[in-house]
């Protein structure tokens, strides 16, 4: 009975009498959500332009931050070091074009899911062999970015937030904003729908694989230098940033592996629902329920909707 | 001319399905167990049967288990570690409350649980698929590694949060804790891999294996031929789970001596799945073939800068390593997406018709 009370009374008369901190909880989430949002919108650009399930997103996102504080600690400008991180993603891109992609093309998704591992585990040892495996500070104040916290009195009581957070969440909105005008309005965006749609009769259409592929690993390679300098800017950049790809498969998963919007809601949802579940029902089972909690969630959502909220429907035919 | 079978006639059925139909496989195999059994424990060292052979072999165990889901059921899995690990700590607790029992028996019965989780994290299996799929059974990995640490009754409330084998004889001598002599050990491992090998090749052979293939090739074809797509589902889970925890018990007992949950985190189920695609999807050769080759690289790989009287930081080396390992891995993929198992066919071809090209 106690326990009944502790798991469905208490922790909303909790949320009734600390409002603020209620509403702080909501902006951790929401921020952690906006954040996984990124990375899974990573996972979303390549997944539908090439069908590969890329597994070293998350290694992108490191590796495109050291390489951005690594170019900064030898002393180019913090601008200069952004251009340079941006073409040496591009030179990622056209690598791993060259030498996974077009090698593997019309090979088994479990195959070319095997490669992005390969690449992951290439990617780590290059990345600590240059810039070393020890965690570095982002440099956010010399891109400008803000630091600080605005606190605004609410609710009877004070709620915190962090100026790099808010900065975060325009950052990603504008960023998800123009990737959605580029998908629907230039002619590489439609390039890249039609390639999403099938890669046969994009080719057949004159639609060049090899391009399209490069510039959607590009995308996906500026996306996760965005992430990375929002993540590091929060924590360290160091490879345990490595995991946060793999708290972006339940966004994923509850988004849909093929929707950019999906990917929005997908990470708001989960961010929400790990920060919420881990302050109010977390110290009921010792504490630590976040590690798993985003994919229980993102479980109950397929069990009603197996392609994820936005996923494009799942027509089997035999 | 090597491997001809011209001459063998089968006059019966039984010779007809047996297990290993050609005269130079069964000289081989028994060669292979007779090198395993008598030759290695006798004479190899006790550094390259400890570090070496035994966890390839219990490595192999746990990816045929992954083989039998990914490879011959075709869901994607990546839980094993643990399910591993509900193995290894369900052979600790039965070890704990039954000190009597073999510990074999044991390290068996673990399995059975491991099974049990198995059927419980692969009942979305129905209705989700793909890669979906493989990200649900993440939430067991980490559901289950979660479990590990957060619930002390799992490790007897140590300190340490760690298991720790207790010493089991049999036939009273040593085959578990720290006086158990690494051939010992060996040898069990050995035995019960074996064992479960032939349960596999077998499984996998008759109806249930056939069902399976079934449903990996187009679940709803195989609906339609009167299969019921959940039972098999499950029994594959269930079987696969099994054989993941009995690996994940003799990792513990029978090669490490102690684990924490950090042994079956996710990085485990990952290299697992590395080896059941390097060694080739539904093989269980390939099984073999890509443990011994995913543990194997790193052992090169780290002793080969010194072979060659290099002298490199050791930190360098293990960055190194995981470049070389991750571009492997990738040309592996490129030049035989099949795997290790697929050459060994090619192979097989190539001595069957040698001197001639085909």
């Amino acid at each position: 009975m106690h326990l009944l009370y502790q798991i469905f009374i208490d922790p909303f008369v909790q949320m009734g009498t600390a409002p603020d901190l209620f509403v702080q909880t909501l902006w951790e989430g929401l921020v952690t959500g906006v954040l996984y949002s990124l990375i899974a919108l990573g996972f979303v650009l390549i997944f539908k332009a090439s069908g590969v399930f890329n597994f070293a997103q998350g290694i992108m996102v490191v590796f495109a931050a050291l390489a951005l504080v690594g170019f900064y600690q030898h002393g180019v400008p913090a601008y200069l070091a952004l251009g340079l991180t941006i073409v040496l993603m591009l030179i990622l891109a056209f690598a791993v074009e060259r030498l996974i992609l077009r090698p593997l093309v019309n090979q088994a998704e479990i195959i070319l899911f095997m490669a992005t591992f390969g690449l992951t585990y290439f990617l780590i040892g290059f990345g600590e062999l240059i810039f070393g495996g020890d965690p570095k500070v982002m440099i956010s104040s010399a891109l400008g970015l803000p630091s600080g916290a605005y606190q605004i009195k609410m609710l009877g009581g004070f709620v915190q937030m962090q100026k790099i957070d808010i900065a975060a969440a325009i950052i990603a909105s504008l960023m998800v904003a123009s990737l959605g005008v580029f998908f629907q309005k230039t002619r590489i965006g439609r390039a890249l729908r039609a390639v999403a749609d099938s890669h046969r009769a994009a080719l057949s259409v004159g639609i060049s694989l090899e391009q399209i592929w490069v510039i959607v690993w590009f995308a996906a390679g500026i996306v996760a230098l965005a992430t990375g300098i929002m993540w590091g800017a929060r924590s360290n950049v160091s490879f345990a940033l490595e995991i946060i790809a793999l708290k972006a498969l339940p966004v994923l998963i509850l988004g849909g592996f093929t929707s950019i919007p999906g990917a929005i809601v997908g990470g708001v949802i989960i961010g929400l629902g790990e920060k919420i579940g881990e302050f109010y029902w977390g110290p009921l089972f010792g504490s630590g329920i976040e590690d798993w909690l985003a994919y229980v969630i993102a479980l109950v959502f397929l069990l009603f909707r197996p392609q994820g909220l936005f996923g494009e429907r799942i027509i089997e035919r035999i | 001319m090597f491997y001809r079978e011209t001459g063998q006639f089968k006059t019966t059925y039984a010779a007809d399905s047996a297990l290993f139909p050609i005269l130079q496989d069964k000289i081989g195999i028994v060669l292979i167990l007779l090198v395993a059994f008598i030759f290695v424990p006798l004479t190899a060292s006790d550094f390259v049967i400890d570090s070496i052979l035994t966890p390839i072999l219990v490595f192999s165990l746990a990816a045929i288990g992954l083989n039998l889901l990914t490879g011959y059921t075709g869901l994607l899995s990546l839980g094993t570690g643990g399910f591993m690990g509900v193995g290894a700590y369900a052979c600790y607790k039965l070890a704990t409350f039954f000190p009597g029992i073999n510990i074999v028996v044991l390290i068996v019965c673990s399995g059975f649980f491991a099974a049990a989780a198995g059927i419980v994290f692969g009942l979305p299996s129905l209705r989700i698929k793909g890669f979906y799929l493989s990200v649900a059974t993440l939430a067991s990995q980490f559901f289950l590694s979660w479990c590990f640490i957060r619930v002390p009754w799992l490790y007897n409330y140590n300190v340490s949060a760690s298991i720790e084998v207790p010493t089991r004889t049999l036939f009273s001598i040593p085959v578990t804790g720290p006086t158990a002599t690494p051939s010992t050990r060996y040898i069990v491992v050995l035995a019960i891999v074996s064992v479960m090998t032939w349960l596999a090749s077998n499984l996998i052979r008759g109806r249930i294996g056939r069902t399976w293939m079934a449903v990996r090739d187009m679940d709803i074809a195989a609906e339609l031929i009167g299969i019921k797509l959940y039972q098999t589902k499950l029994l594959a889970f269930a079987v696969s789970s099994f054989y993941c925890g009995v690996a994940g018990a003799m990792l513990v007992f029978l090669w490490l001596g102690n684990a924490e949950s950090e042994s079956f985190n996710i990085n485990q189920s990952f290299l697992i799945l590395f080896m059941v695609i390097i060694g080739g999807l539904g093989s269980l050769l390939g099984s073999f073939l890509g443990a011994a080759l995913i543990l194997g690289l790193p052992i090169v790989l780290r002793t080969a800068p010194g072979a060659f009287g290099l002298s490199i930081r050791a930190a360098t080396v293990e960055h190194i390593t995981f470049m070389t390992l991750g571009a492997l891995i990738v040309v592996f993929l490129i030049a035989e997406p099949n795997g290790l198992a697929r050459l060994w066919q090619i192979g097989k071809q190539k001595l069957r018709v040698w001197p001639f090209a085909y």
